[in-house]
């Protein structure tokens, strides 16, 4: 009896923050379910009187969001892929290969990540310009191919990592290649799991950069083609919530799937310090 | 462990080898795309001119068999940055439709193919256009655009309200402005206002310092010219409007659905431009349709009426970095037809810029088209140098800064005119590096 | 990290090799696409490049501290300071706070549907902010947005968040913190799942009450989570550019009022392309935050 009072207090308030937390969700679907004009009504409304799509079929028809949508795959993707694999790369060399000045480069590569993107975003949107870059789906990907933070996690992770496994592979005449592929790569995998839904998450949210290195809408990732839309329909409340609605649901179900792992890669970054 | 086969994983030497394949794939494929006659050409259109043109196209490319158009919309608001951004990231498109104010701008960055040898091979010639208009495209005698629809700014305002109001016509001055204003916001009922400004926008209290007959810059563009008692008298009449709150102190921003608001009468008018001519009749409801007029502005005393307004518009202009010249050109000449202009205007309502188009009757007999056609005849244009976008975004500022009770007007002014000098040092550098003191 | 048996040393050349050859492609790109473009950033900042330099590379001049001092006099840099400092002083602490609120309520030992709430806390973080800032930008709507008619039922005055200079960076701090409290929520979940209960219990028995236990055991316990979440808050925050850019369409107003550093170096850097003087406010950024790890790292170390 004791227990219940402060219990149904917490819950209490836990079920307002929920609802706080969800309500701005829930308005935006109710808003892109609404006719043409309903959202600016007076007096307003929280429910679409008669729930349309007609919001959605004009984003996929007229706007062609589809083609945004596969752009923010397209990039989302490969970054991720190459990241992967270029991190993981280093990050076990960082941990377990012997080399000179491993330790080094490494402290410098620390120093580094405490320099904000935004100093080099000038010169490297010249410097893509001379490369003849500008405009393509290179140079949103180039920039996050090596995230020092991606480095710093696997070198953490791959630590841990038992010599003696390599120290056998090698006695037995493996290259460093093959050890890498066959018996790293498959210890890594948590890790680089991990990493990899954050590297996709963070590309598919990314806007500043895509926003000033892409001139093309057909190549317009997600987050530009709906800065872009504002732009001209500001006035459309209903279709530009269906937009957001299309960019924030394919990462949602993302999140719902792998929770579980996500949540443990925010718990390793943050415990590891 | 032993070095086993390889298992599932593919060898290093295979993914080389199949990445040199697809990487001569790409190659291949691009090369044969130039080779092929088929030229693509790549059209920026702004705002919602650029969702109506693409309807016109079809004929355009039915006519020149091998040419295909391709449209990128940008909102206005964006324009002028993705234009600039282009250029500096060296991936402009072949032509543009581009505000005539930042004409000069991109012509100094010799960004634009000059058009005057392609003109004399045309059937286009100037006097086919609004003299005012032709004149935005030249800079030092050789023109770099043609001009695609003309823009200004006038009153769009409800009929019903200002008859209830007692506003038996609209004001010629603008005292008899503000006191129609006035009169409006009295009326009884839900709360009003008698004009909408928002107070992001530069149009509105630039074009009253142009009535109010102020240089804006002295000495060839190389100082801001804001403590002249012209430019102060303009100003202080823009800011009173919010003070007396015949204005809502709002922006574009902050007001989500305009036309709904009209139509609810929130405010009795708004000064804007010809392409809300179409907007107002696809986005205000039936019933309100017949309860709204166009008229030409006030100028600043009964004999200055219709007061200037704002010699805008857009042209079309090509960069120099196109491939396909001459399919841009030819582009923009179906683009400058007679009959392509009225098919615009009835899209979108967008004025033509050709003359002839004028006389066709979609356009005689629209009585919404009078007061536009009247106002052109009252046109000037802004400063014309490539700081002109940043210096209007200045004053808009300055203007925002007293109506939201920051500054006064003095302060206001003070800091305008610092900003300006300063936006000013690379062009008077420029200058005076050409030759000592040359004008421009 | 010893070996048990000493490798003869062809293996240890192939290792270092294989080392050396297995960082390459990171640190090329590193090196091209971050730590050449810095080099130049600091280059330019030196100089009055502008858009004129695009095309005549003649047209730009070397300025020195020129852009510096120009820096200094701009008013609107002061403002965009200003702001961005208004934003990490009261959005990071609040932020923390309610990340810290919310980890202790979802951990409480009485609740049910744990991961319940804490997914849905947790929603917020991985959306993009592009889609939220849209959202947002109509809740605040000053007539129809969901919070003013929510004010409303409270018999509140209606508040023009977007408009009014005042309420415009209290707008932008409570839409950050509602889209991050989550992920700072679910690292204090972590660490206060590793507190034995035991030490609660102890300090009940004594007849220490919530806040006593919450000072004494849960704080300390927490310190390196703390200073961890303290700092990348405060260097994400200090960066802050999409929520005002979405907000107020580009412009930072009402009256520069929601301006960042960001936003400002944006504005000059590639809307009128003052690339020197852009280069000087990034640099300028990188300064605070640096000198801002820093004094946090002292502040939490003398602490302890």
């Amino acid at each position: 009896m004791r227990k219940l009072v402060p219990a149904l207090a917490l819950h209490l308030v836990l079920a307002i923050g929920a609802v706080a937390t969800l309500l701005p969700f829930a308005w935006m679907v109710s808003a892109s379910l609404m006719h043409r004009g309903e959202a600016s009504k007076w007096p307003p409304s929280f429910l679409p009187s008669r729930a349309t799509f007609e919001n959605y079929r004009e984003l996929f028809e007229r706007l062609d969001i589809g083609r945004c949508f596969l752009n923010s795959t397209f990039v989302a993707v490969v970054s991720t892929a190459l990241a992967l694999l270029i991190v993981s790369l280093a990050g076990y060399a960082f941990a377990k290969l012997r080399f000179p000045g491993r330790s080094k480069i490494f402290k410098a590569l620390l120093t580094a990540m405490v320099i904000p993107a935004q100093v080099a975003m000038l010169p490297l949107f010249l410097l893509l310009r001379t490369m003849g870059l500008v405009n393509t789906y290179w140079a949103v990907i180039i920039p996050g191919m090596a995230p020092v933070f991606g480095i710093f996690m696997v070198r953490q992770y791959a630590l841990s990592i038992p010599d003696e496994l390599l120290d056998a592979a090698r006695v037995d005449g493996a290259g460093e290649f093959l050890i890498y592929r066959r018996i790293v790569f498959p210890l890594l995998r948590p890790i680089l799991v991990t990493f990899g839904v954050f590297s996709f998450m963070g590309a598919w949210n990314d806007f500043m950069w895509p926003l000033i290195v892409l001139t093309d809408d057909r190549k317009y990732t997600l987050p530009v083609a709906l800065a872009n839309l504002i732009g001209e329909h500001a006035q459309d409340i209903e279709l530009m919530t269906a937009g957001a609605v299309l960019t924030v649901l394919p990462v949602l179900l993302l999140f719902l799937c792998l929770q579980r792992t996500y949540v443990e890669g925010i718990t390793l970054g943050g415990i590891k310090e | 462990m032993s070095r086993a086969a390889v298992g599932p994983y593919p060898r290093a030497a295979d993914l080389l080898r199949i990445a040199a394949v697809l990487g001569a794939l790409a190659l291949a494929g691009c090369s044969r795309a130039q080779t092929e006659k088929r030229v693509t050409l790549r059209f920026w259109a702004l705002g919602r001119e650029g969702e109506v043109v693409q309807s016109l196209l079809p004929e355009f490319e039915r006519a020149n068999p091998g040419v295909r158009v391709q449209v990128q919309q940008i909102p206005f608001t964006a324009a002028h940055e993705k234009i600039l951004t282009a250029f500096v990231g060296g991936s402009t498109p072949d032509l543009t439709q581009l505000g005539n104010t930042w004409i000069p701008e991109l012509v100094a960055l010799e960004a634009l193919e000059p058009l005057g040898a392609r003109l004399a091979g045309s059937s286009l010639a100037p006097r086919d256009f609004f003299p005012g208009i032709w004149a935005t495209n030249e800079i030092d005698g050789e023109a770099y655009g043609v001009p695609w629809y003309v823009d200004t700014r006038l009153l769009f305002y409800r009929t019903d309200l200002w008859t209830q109001a007692g506003v038996v016509r609209p004001p010629h001055s603008w005292e008899e402005w503000r006191e129609d204003m006035r009169r409006v916001k009295a009326l009884p009922g839900a709360e009003r206002y008698g004009i909408l400004l928002p107070i992001d926008e530069w149009a509105q209290p630039v074009v009253l310092a142009l009535q109010a007959r102020a240089d804006l810059l002295r000495d060839g563009g190389r100082y801001g010219d804001f403590h002249d008692p012209r430019f102060r008298r303009a100003f202080e009449f823009y800011v009173s409007l919010f003070s007396e709150r015949l204005a809502p102190p709002l922006g574009n921003a902050q007001v989500a659905n305009p036309y709904q608001q009209f139509a609810d009468g929130y405010f009795a008018s708004w000064i804007t431009g010809p392409w809300n001519l179409s907007e107002f009749r696809n986005r205000i409801p039936p019933e309100w349709q017949g309860d709204w007029a166009t008229a030409p502005l006030p100028g600043v005393a009964e004999g200055d009426y219709p007061g200037v307004s704002l010699a805008g518009g857009s042209s079309f202009v090509i960069f120099r970095t196109s491939r396909h010249k001459d399919a841009a050109f030819r582009l923009i000449e179906f683009l400058a037809g007679v009959r392509q202009q009225v098919e615009f205007y009835r899209l979108i309502g967008d004025l033509p810029a050709r003359l002839a188009a004028w006389d066709d009757p979609a356009l005689t007999g629209e009585p919404h088209l009078r007061a536009f056609r009247e106002q052109l005849q009252h046109v000037e244009p802004t400063p014309r140098l490539p700081e002109w976008e940043r210096i209007a975004w200045a004053i808009a500022e300055a203007a925002e800064r007293v109506i939201l009770g920051q500054q006064t007007v003095d302060a206001s002014l003070d800091q305008l005119q610092a900003e300006v000098d300063r936006m000013l040092a690379k062009r008077r550098f420029l200058l005076d590096r050409q030759k000592p003191g040359a004008g421009s | 990290m010893s070996t048990g048996t000493a490798l003869p040393p062809r293996r240890s050349r192939a290792e270092a090799r294989a080392g050396l050859a297995f960082i390459a492609p990171a640190l090329g790109l590193i090196v091209l696409f971050f730590v050449v473009p810095v080099v130049a950033g600091f280059l330019l900042a030196a100089t009055d490049f502008d858009i004129y330099g695009i095309g005549d590379f003649s047209t730009a001049r070397f300025v020195g501290p020129g852009n510096f001092a120009a820096l200094l006099h701009d008013p609107v840099f002061w403002k965009a300071l200003a702001n961005t400092f208004y934003f990490v002083v009261v959005g990071g602490p609040l932020s923390v706070a309610v990340s810290l609120a919310a980890a202790m309520l979802v951990n409480a030992r009485l609740v049910r549907l744990k991961g319940f709430f804490r997914t849905v806390y947790f929603a917020p973080v991985v959306t993009t902010m592009v889609a939220v800032a849209v959202v947002w930008r109509y809740l605040y709507h000053p007539r129809f947005g969901l919070l003013n008619q929510i004010l409303a039922l409270l018999g509140l005055p209606d508040v023009n968040w977007l408009g009014d200079p005042r309420w415009a960076m209290p707008a932008i701090i409570l839409m950050a913190v509602w889209k991050n409290f989550g992920y700072n929520m679910i690292i204090f979940v972590a660490g206060l799942q590793s507190i034995p209960t035991s030490i609660y219990e102890a300090a009940r028995v004594d007849g220490a009450g919530p806040w006593q236990q919450f000072r004494r055991i849960t704080v300390p316990a927490l310190r390196p989570m703390l200073m961890f979440v303290g700092i990348i808050t405060m260097i994400g925050y200090f960066q802050i550019f999409t929520e005002p850019y979405v907000l107020t369409g580009g412009t930072g107003g009402p009256l520069n009022a929601t301006l960042s550093l960001v936003m400002y170096m944006y504005k000059q850097g590639f809307r009128w392309w003052n690339i020197g003087f852009a280069a000087t406010v990034a640099i300028v950024l990188f300064v605070i935050i640096l000198v801002g790890t820093l004094i946090q790292m002292r502040v939490q170390r003398e602490r302890e």
